[in-house]
């Protein structure tokens, strides 16, 4: 068997401190050069080595449509890059076997002048296709962009939204052994998402090898059938991609937005800072039985005083469905008024009726008019657990809800009028 | 036909030729030039006009003013003829030069964003001049019939003369190219470098002029333009041949600042897309 793409022991480390500044000037270089000339010893700057990539292995069968998970920071897109071949490891290496196609920033190369025929030429030659590829597949590319009518008008005339289709389409249209999708879906209508998702979808069917990078948990565990989870440049995971998505979801990392103690004296708007959730059924902190009564609390610091306010929340599933919402004016009737300082808002649910599961506890502070003040993604999220482990084997079908129910037998009132006991004889 | 390996490794010393992904992407060279074309005709108002005018505005400012001011020498032929047949290598030159030491910057997107072989840029960079050149030749074709000075046949080494001014010009624009990507300041640099180098070279005046003879003269001729200016302006023009020693240092010049450019450039360019 061999592998799509290999990569062993890479690791990539960036310079950090002095590096505010992306780019030398002369005038450093020069001064620095003539002061060692004096031989005046320069006080080395602060720089720390940033190591984006640790030690990452991992190897990709053919037509395997892999998952690459992780927070923000984690370190995927520059595990694409170094497949993609446009920066190196600092270690290790990795062994890609075909062309490699990738659909990172779709658009990157696009010029506003040139019309859409000319850019789908150039994009197509970029993006290593030969001319006579490019135009027998140019027919194909304009359709599933959908812009026949425009492909003679500078792209600068374009929606944004067209130009993404187009750009999405050529490359879409390469035929690559391996092919690379960053967080390309995140832009575009629903209906072009969908789209793009099936043609992804199609590519790996037809064999080739696609290394996928979202956020979108749903989606990665609809397209790919393995994911790798990484977390500060590492592999933390590697396997099933259902599996893999459950762990990145059981990973309780502080959400960035709320990290660190913040001061009121700090804020100019109102900021969630941490929750708790209070049960009697709770198993842990932020684990609690299916049923079980519980309160939530969210703390809220007000820096501001505010009128005609009123808090909602909402509770998501891993696929991002919002299972439950609740809303602080409908639960009291009426708005709240806010001064300056901290509170504390409580939502309590008598039964919780979700199914076990890990939950997204989201939460926003909004004007009674509607518009959204604040909002948070609480982290971590709720984790529910099964009221009792089913002895049953397999084991019970479960879904979003649950709710408490009776289950008796009894003699059907037949119209043969035989009763179950007469059916034995 | 089993799928050709890549390796992505760390940075090299000294770097392979990426010969066969060189091939792979050949027609991004002529995709990149075409494309720098089209923007820039597109975006003009009288479009090759440009090409036409440029040259010809050099012409009758540097005849006034070296010709009818300075009653510069020019070797037997009218001025305005002598100095255009300067002005159109140097203008391919100056553009080669400045077309490849921008290519890094201008098309950082694509160096962030997609693999490619880099050394695409700087050649396509300076390939695009070629269109200028062309219009520019063309205007001194016309110009030399109407001083009623005749072409020589060794206008056909014309092509070659081209090709070696290109090569000069891209080895002074890898080393710009991969310099502005870790230096900035090199953009400012460049115009002013080459509006100096401009009055080092024989383009408003004969190369002989300067200097007499030995060793004054083989230095002013490391300037690698001297060499290939002379011999234009001999081609075409039918001006004397110029002496070994204004042309054989300029070519070592050449041959020197081309491969140290070369391997400075892919030595680099490794590191490209991290520090750009």
């Amino acid at each position: 068997m061999t592998y799509a793409i290999e990569v062993q022991d890479v690791s990539k480390s960036y310079l950090r401190g002095s590096g505010a500044y992306r780019y030398q000037t002369l005038r450093d270089t020069i001064a620095a050069g003539a002061a060692r000339l004096v031989g005046k010893k320069r006080t080395p700057e602060p720089r720390t080595r940033f190591w984006a990539l640790n030690d990452v292995s991992f190897q990709l069968n053919e037509g395997e449509t892999t998952g690459l998970i992780g927070r923000n920071g984690a370190g995927k897109t520059t595990m694409l890059k170094v497949i993609a071949r446009i920066t190196r490891p600092t270690k290790g290496r990795a062994l890609i076997r075909g062309r490699v196609g990738s659909l990172l920033e779709v658009g990157t190369g696009f010029h506003p002048e040139l019309t859409g025929r000319e850019n789908v030429l150039f994009n197509g030659a970029v993006l290593g296709m030969r001319r006579a590829e490019v135009l027998r597949k140019f027919d194909e590319i304009v359709e599933f962009a959908q812009i026949a009518d425009f492909i003679d008008t500078p792209v600068k005339r374009y929606s944004s939204g067209m130009s993404m289709r187009l750009a999405f389409s050529v490359a879409a249209h390469l035929e690559p052994e391996v092919m690379l999708v960053d967080e390309v879906l995140a832009v575009g209508d629903n209906e072009f998402q969908r789209r793009c998702l099936n043609r992804i979808i199609d590519i790996a069917e037809e064999g080739r090898t696609v290394v996928f990078v979202s956020h979108n948990m749903g989606t990665v565990e609809r397209v790919c059938n393995r994911a790798i989870l990484l977390r500060d440049g590492e592999v933390v995971a590697d396997g099933p991609a259902q599996d893999v998505v459950h762990h990145y979801h059981s990973l309780a990392i502080p959400d960035a937005d709320a990290a660190g103690p913040v001061s009121i004296d700090d804020l100019e708007a109102p900021r969630f800072l941490r929750w708790k959730m209070d049960s009697p059924e709770a198993v842990g902190e932020y684990t609690v039985v299916s049923g079980a009564g519980c309160t939530i609390t969210f703390t809220l610091a007000v820096p501001k005083p505010m009128r005609d306010a009123f808090v909602g929340m909402g509770m998501y599933t891993d696929a991002n469905v919002l299972a439950m919402a609740l809303s602080g004016y409908d639960l009291a009737g009426e708005c709240i008024d806010l001064e300056r300082g901290l509170y504390d808002v409580s939502f309590h649910v008598p039964s919780l009726p979700l199914g076990r599961g890990r939950y997204h506890v989201r939460v926003s502070l909004l004007q009674f008019n509607g518009a959204r003040v604040a909002s948070w993604n609480a982290a971590p999220g709720l984790e529910i657990v099964r009221r009792r482990e089913s002895t049953q084997i397999p084991p019970p079908l479960e879904g979003i809800l649950v709710t408490d129910g009776r289950f008796t037998v009894a003699p059907a009132a037949s119209e043969l009028g035989a009763s179950p006991a007469d059916l034995r004889r | 036909m089993p799928p050709e390996l890549v390796v992505v490794e760390p940075a090299q010393r000294w770097p392979k030729l990426e010969g066969k992904s060189l091939w792979r992407h050949r027609d991004l060279a002529y995709f990149m030039s075409w494309r720098d074309i089209k923007v820039r005709y597109k975006q003009s108002l009288i479009g090759f006009g440009w090409a036409l005018l440029q040259p010809l505005v050099s012409m009758v400012v540097f005849t006034l003013v070296f010709s009818k001011v300075g009653h510069v020498s020019s070797q037997g032929v009218p001025y305005p003829v002598f100095v255009l047949a300067g002005i159109v290598p140097w203008n391919l030159f100056s553009n080669a030069l400045q077309g490849s030491g921008a290519s890094m910057v201008a098309n950082m997107p694509l160096v962030t964003k997609v693999y490619f072989p880099r050394v695409i840029l700087p050649v396509s960079g300076a390939l695009t001049c070629l269109v200028d050149f062309l219009v520019a030749t063309l205007l001194l074709l016309v110009v030399m019939l109407y001083y009623g000075v005749v072409p020589q046949p060794t206008a056909l080494l014309l092509p070659f003369l081209a090709l070696l001014i290109l090569v000069t010009a891209l080895g002074v624009g890898f080393w710009a190219a991969a310099l502005v990507v870790k230096y900035r300041d090199i953009q400012q640099i460049l115009p002013f470098l080459v509006s100096i180098w401009l009055f080092l070279t024989p383009v408003v005046y004969p190369g002989n002029l300067l200097t007499s003879s030995g060793i004054l003269r083989v230095i002013y001729s490391l300037n690698p333009m001297v060499g290939v200016v002379e011999l234009f302006r001999w081609a075409l023009v039918g001006v004397p041949l110029p002496p070994a020693t204004l042309v054989v240092p300029s070519f070592i010049t050449t041959i020197v600042l081309f491969t140290t450019g070369f391997v400075y450039f892919t030595k680099t360019e490794q590191s490209f897309a991290d520090v750009i």
